[in-house]
């Protein structure tokens, strides 16, 4: 895959233009290379990587990152691209997590069969609950995402025959990726089958988030009364980009169910929406590498506070969370696009 | 009746009619915002709406434009019964409005805000694979929009970091970039220090003729300078309609607009 011709092609403006349209290319230029790769991603996206060689004992932990972050992303696409905030977004991720189980125990134990499986039952779930959840404002968004997760939780607790309830669905195996790579007991396959999934769907996500489609979700963030002014059907934009959080979120579960090869009830838990809302605003919305630094520093800092005080870590978890949202403003990506600022400041004093 | 509807609809005084409403109302509750409106604005007409404060001017660009629904009437854009379409629908369809207090996008680039615009009535708001960038005929349009309102300098900033009368620019870009047939201007000089709504009204001056301008406006000077049909709205209804220099001498007017104005 070519990234580097994300940016498009450069194309010098019209001979005939007016002098105006010169001193608007800077702009232009900047929009231009908006979508282009920065050498920090290469980096960032080097870290999962070297994390593989550099801590082979904690694979486990690494995938579940891993899986958080892609569930994260889903969030941030419809809270931090079109301002839709949502207090029950586990309901996708459990949704899927169920799906690609039950296809698994009913003999379709294909993982990638299980993912698409899974994302195309979450993208109708997302579909279908968007329509409630889009209905009303902020306040109505939380507590109507809130209802269909508890519905669904419940659903899944009471339907022991399908689901298994409270003793979690049993049975559930997969058959090697692609038929060549099988899941071992070290989690070195489900490690690098979870880095894929989420890179090719952060890929995707990228993509979209600069496209005109992704510009019109960020209209509707900043500012919703303004885009049917332009043309912009709001309401069919925030339910497609609803849907596709829906199936990312519901990616993200099955990716739990193949690599745990277990599905239990608190993958529909009211405290996973809740975490990962924290996570996201946490890491700073809007920005796609927010989520996912959001998830790293939040599932370390609980890994290892827990290790330190195994009864009260959420404490500590709790105070972390004050101090940032406090005084770090717009999260870890905000603090980080902050020190960007300054250092852009000091070269160009120096130079 | 029917015929004699569809003629009235064809034409005012020979020319094709724009934009019109019929019967128009609007209740909140027991208060009447709008009271059986029927207005006629012609084609490429410099038309314009005043009323004292309260009189429901912008409640009728609100129903024009659909933002709000009407207790009763139509609205009728270049014969098109367009009562029922929702905003963007009629945005489509080239009627296109300005806010009387910006409704921008604050922590957009000026360049990203008029092309997000330019991309809406492109019809590329749908295209998720490519990047904005790479639509080159819409940053250039964009681009020329900023040129011709004078923003090509600050394409670059934030619009939250420019002074108010240059934002009141952006608003009027946005609205460009739809390609109005029909463009309704809520008081764009609204907030604009005085020596720059002259600036900002010889902008609008230059537009061309194929769009059609309604002008919602509380400076009276600004209107018999730009206007050259003029429809007075009192209480939700429309009192009268004529050229600025009957409009001027109408007593009725002048007891309920002028007489105030020149009182307060």
């Amino acid at each position: 895959m070519s990234l580097s011709s994300a940016g498009g092609t450069r194309s010098p403006s019209a001979p005939s233009s007016a002098a105006g349209i010169s001193a608007a290319a800077p702009a232009a230029r900047a929009l231009r290379g908006a979508a282009r790769w920065h050498w920090a991603e290469y980096v960032f996206w080097a870290v999962p990587v070297a994390a593989y060689f550099l801590f082979p004992e904690n694979l486990v932990l690494l995938s579940q990152i891993a899986i958080t972050a892609l569930f994260a992303l889903s969030l941030d696409l419809i809270l931090g691209y079109a301002g839709i905030i949502s207090l029950g977004h586990a309901a996708f991720f459990g949704l899927g997590a169920y799906v690609a189980g039950l296809m698994s125990v009913h003999g379709w134990g294909d993982p990638l069969a299980g993912l698409a499986g899974a994302a195309l039952v979450t993208a109708l779930g997302g579909l279908v609950t968007s329509f409630l959840v889009l209905r009303g404002a902020d306040l109505t968004r939380l507590m109507v995402t809130l209802g269909v997760a508890m519905m669904l939780y419940e659903a899944a607790n009471k339907l022991t025959a399908i689901t298994g309830g409270v003793d979690g669905l049993q049975g559930v195996s997969f058959t090697p990726i692609l038929g060549l790579f099988g899941f071992d007991l070290y989690g070195r396959t489900a490690y690098l089958y979870s880095v894929a999934v989420l890179f090719a769907l952060f890929w995707l996500a990228r993509r979209l988030v600069h496209s005109p489609f992704g510009l019109s979700l960020r209209g509707i963030r900043q500012n919703v009364v303004r885009m049917p002014a332009i043309g912009a059907p709001v309401h069919a934009r925030l339910v497609a980009i609803y849907t596709l959080g829906a199936a990312y979120a519901g990616v993200a579960g099955a990716l739990l169910t193949q690599t745990t090869q277990f599905v239990s009830l608190d993958v529909l838990a009211f405290n996973r929406s809740a975490e990962l809302l924290l996570i996201v605003v946490l890491g700073g919305t809007g920005s796609l590498y927010g989520a996912l630094l959001g998830t790293v520093v939040f599932m370390v800092a609980h890994h290892l506070l827990s290790d330190i005080n195994p009864n009260y870590w959420q404490f500590w978890l709790g105070a972390l969370l004050v101090v940032i949202v406090l005084f770090a403003r717009d999260g870890v990506m905000g603090g980080v696009r902050r020190l960007n600022r300054v250092i852009a400041r000091r070269k160009g004093g120096k130079a | 009746m029917f015929f004699s509807a569809l003629s009235a609809s064809k034409a005012v005084f020979g020319m094709t009619v724009a934009l019109e409403t019929r019967g128009l109302v609007k209740k909140f509750g027991g208060f009447v915002a709008a009271s059986d409106v029927a207005i006629r604005v012609a084609e490429g007409a410099r038309h314009a709406l005043i009323g004292p404060n309260g009189a429901g001017k912008t409640t009728l660009v609100d129903l024009l434009t659909g933002f709000l629904e009407p207790s009763a009437g139509e609205v009728i854009l270049k014969g098109e019964n367009v009562t029922h379409l929702a905003q963007h629908q009629r945005v489509r369809r080239g009627l296109v409005r300005t806010f009387q207090i910006n409704r921008l996008f604050a922590d957009m680039t000026v360049l990203e805000s008029v092309t997000l615009a330019v991309c809406e009535r492109r019809g590329l708001g749908w295209r998720w694979w490519r990047p904005v960038g790479a639509f080159t005929e819409a940053l250039d349009e964009a681009g020329e929009i900023l040129a011709m309102l004078h923003l090509s300098d600050v394409a670059h900033e934030r619009t939250r970091n420019l002074a108010y009368g240059r934002q009141r620019l952006i608003e009027i870009g946005l609205a460009l970039a739809a390609r109005p047939r029909v463009l309704l201007l809520d008081e764009p000089a609204a907030g604009v220090p005085a020596g720059q709504s002259r600036a900002l009204f010889e902008t609008i001056a230059r537009l061309p003729r194929e769009v059609t301008i309604l002008l919602i406006e509380h400076d009276m000077d600004l209107v018999f300078r730009f206007a050259e049909r003029i429809s007075v709205l009192v209480g939700g209804a429309l009192l009268t309609e004529d050229v600025p220099e009957v409009i001027a001498r109408d007593a009725r007017v002048r007891e309920v607009y002028l007489g105030e104005a020149a009182g307060g």
